[in-house]
């Protein structure tokens, strides 16, 4: 469909038009994923291990296969 | 052959008693694995029947010396470890400093995700029960493979092959197979080197977590000296009909994709080597280095030398490979491919292609590619170093067993990483046996007569019979016998293993 309607040669205030629309609509999709990036983080945040040094440090194992 | 193929996964998983480092890590491996058998054996507890295994083997056509070998691999002698084997076919053990779990046969990619998912499910539990025995501390569990201080530990793969297929050629076109595949199959590391000290700021972070600890480029043993193929040469199948491959340079993968295509790819991949299909060599000069510096780039910008001279990335190797196997899969089996070998292909192309374009394409996907991305975000919002331990914490936290802690858990969880089966489908696998192979018989002769049966292996089911002196062995040397279309109705109907035996040995 959005296909379809693209193809009517525009004018190019048209274009500039819809370039804009574009590029409010990256600029909106950043913010949300910036938000996810955000949440997903603070997710973590809360269950990561409190003192990573330590508990990084005492990770030791036994070679295996 | 297509996708299809006899296929079972071991892995060993990294143990820590919370707040003791210090703790013997044989006997932590034991109380996990002490615990779930425990529990869930309702009787007797049947042991592992060694009689068929044969460590010191080589592919090449000797056997090692014994007195030569390396007290850890001898594995076929009962040193007395916990080691037991599961309805679903599986065998839970300690493999010297660790809890392994090793998948029962399957048939399919699908089958291998689905039974070895199970099997960190039966970790988590055994580690819930190993916790409830009055005065334990907890013990925890990581699907990894390295502490990042020198030590590494595997998880490997295991395909039925054709024994007429010489085994050099099975070394010519899968080294280069092995060398590539990591881009698709890491599991990320932060860290280089085999101590992981090497996180210089440009350098932190590598797509492997097994590369850096591999050596030599064919081998036997599997814990020095590391081979890129081993040679270890236990068929677990007649003997003259066929060998077991042992790949033991994969990654421990937690992402379903990941192990799907793991298995998938390789299973094609030597397909293609046993009909002879492959009409080029691509043999990679220097595969080990090879191995490492592919591993060492994330951006996956490395280029690989091959023999005949041409310099090209991990990634357009692995589309030789590709290219290859849609031409063998077209030529052999056309518009009847089944539908995993045409979803394996499918998959593997738009992996690879996204690759090519922005590794972060992948990130819902393939393990490295979702740690590498979390370690970002990270990175941008902190502003850390790669020498950082938070950075080092979460690529230990992101293979941590327990949905709550385990970062990969989270990121599943968050609908962040893809999946290809739902909780229910893996938690009856950790109970019901694959029904195409002959996982089958043995799964259900545990299950049904659990009392009975005083040993099993990959080989055989042994049982103890009353009113009889000896013990009674069935063996079970062909993989793809003791189906459910073999067995499943002969069991229904014996109500006890005395009628089983007497019915099979008639
Ligand atoms: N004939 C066979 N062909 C392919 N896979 C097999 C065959 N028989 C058994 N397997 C699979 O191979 C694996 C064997 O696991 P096991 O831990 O016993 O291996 P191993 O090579 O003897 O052990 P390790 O490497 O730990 O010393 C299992 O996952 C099993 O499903
Ligand atoms: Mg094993």
């Amino acid at each position: 469909m959005a296909q379809e309607q693209k193809q009517p040669r525009k004018s190019s205030q048209e274009e500039t038009a819809s370039e804009e629309v574009v590029e409010t609509d990256v600029a909106e999709r950043k913010e949300t994923i910036d938000e996810d990036v955000d949440a997903i983080l603070d997710e973590i945040d809360e269950v990561l291990e409190t003192n990573a040094e330590d508990f990084v440090k005492s990770f030791i194992q036994k070679g295996g296969q | 052959m297509s996708v299809r193929r006899v296929m079972g996964t071991e892995v060993e998983y990294g143990i820590s008693v919370q707040g003791q480092p210090a703790a013997n890590p044989m006997v932590a491996s034991s109380q996990i694995v002490n615990a779930y058998a425990s529990s869930t054996a309702r009787a007797r507890r049947a042991r592992w029947d060694f009689e068929e295994e044969s460590p010191l083997r080589d592919a090449r056509g000797f056997d090692m010396a014994r007195q030569v070998a390396d007290p850890s691999q001898l594995t076929d002698e009962d040193l007395g470890l916990a080691n037991v084997i599961l309805t679903n076919g599986a065998r839970l053990y300690v493999d010297h400093a660790h809890p392994e779990y090793s998948s029962p046969e399957v048939t399919t990619p699908l089958d291998v995700v689905r039974w070895e998912k199970a099997g960190e499910q039966v970790m988590l539990d055994a580690s819930r029960m190993a916790a409830q025995v009055p005065g334990s501390t907890p013990i925890l569990l990581y699907k990894n493979n390295t502490d990042n201080k020198g030590a590494s530990y595997g998880a490997h793969e295991n395909y039925l092959m054709r024994r007429s297929t010489q085994f050099a050629e099975i070394v010519r076109h899968l080294t280069p197979f092995f060398v590539s595949r990591q881009v698709v199959t890491g599991a990320g590391r932060v860290g280089i080197g085999q101590d992981g000290r090497d996180t210089s700021p440009e350098r932190g972070f590598q797509i492997s977590q097994r590369s850096d600890y591999f050596e030599v480029e064919v081998g036997l043993e599997t814990t020095l000296k590391r081979p890129i193929i081993n040679t270890r040469d236990e068929p677990h199948a007649d003997p003259a009909v066929y060998r077991r491959l042992h790949v033991i340079l994969g990654d421990a993968n937690l992402a379903e994709i990941s192990i799907y295509l793991k298995a998938g790819t390789t299973a094609l991949v030597l397909a293609m080597i046993e009909d002879g299909f492959i009409d080029r060599d691509l043999s990679v000069e220097g595969a080990v280095n090879s191995l490492r510096e592919v591993s060492h780039d994330p951006t996956l910008q490395q280029l690989i030398t091959l023999r005949d001279g041409r310099r090209i990335t991990a990634v357009q190797l692995q589309l030789e490979y590709l290219e290859l196997a849609r031409k063998y899969v077209e030529d052999r089996y056309g518009a009847d491919a089944d539908e995993q070998t045409v979803d394996v292909l499918a998959r593997w192309e738009s992996v690879l292609t996204r690759l090519e374009r922005d590794p972060m394409e992948c990130a819902a996907e393939l393990d490295w590619v979702a740690k590498l991305k979390l370690l970002n975000q990270y990175r941008d919002r902190d502003g850390l170093d790669w020498d950082d331990a938070k950075l080092h914490l979460i690529d230990l936290q992101y293979a941590d067993l327990r949905p709550d802690k385990g970062l990969y858990h989270r990121l599943a969880g968050a609908g962040r990483i893809r999946r290809l089966l739902d909780d229910a489908a893996i938690e009856a696998a950790m109970h019901d046996p694959p029904v195409d192979t002959r996982a089958y018989f043995r799964g259900r002769c545990l299950d049904k007569y659990a009392d009975s049966v005083a040993a099993a292996s990959w080989d055989s089911v042994i049982f103890d019979l009353p009113g009889r002196e000896s013990l009674q062995r069935v063996p079970t040397i062909d993989p793809l016998r003791g189906t459910r279309a073999h067995v499943g109705e002969l069991i229904d109907r014996s109500e006890t293993a005395q009628a089983l035996v007497a019915a099979i040995t008639r």
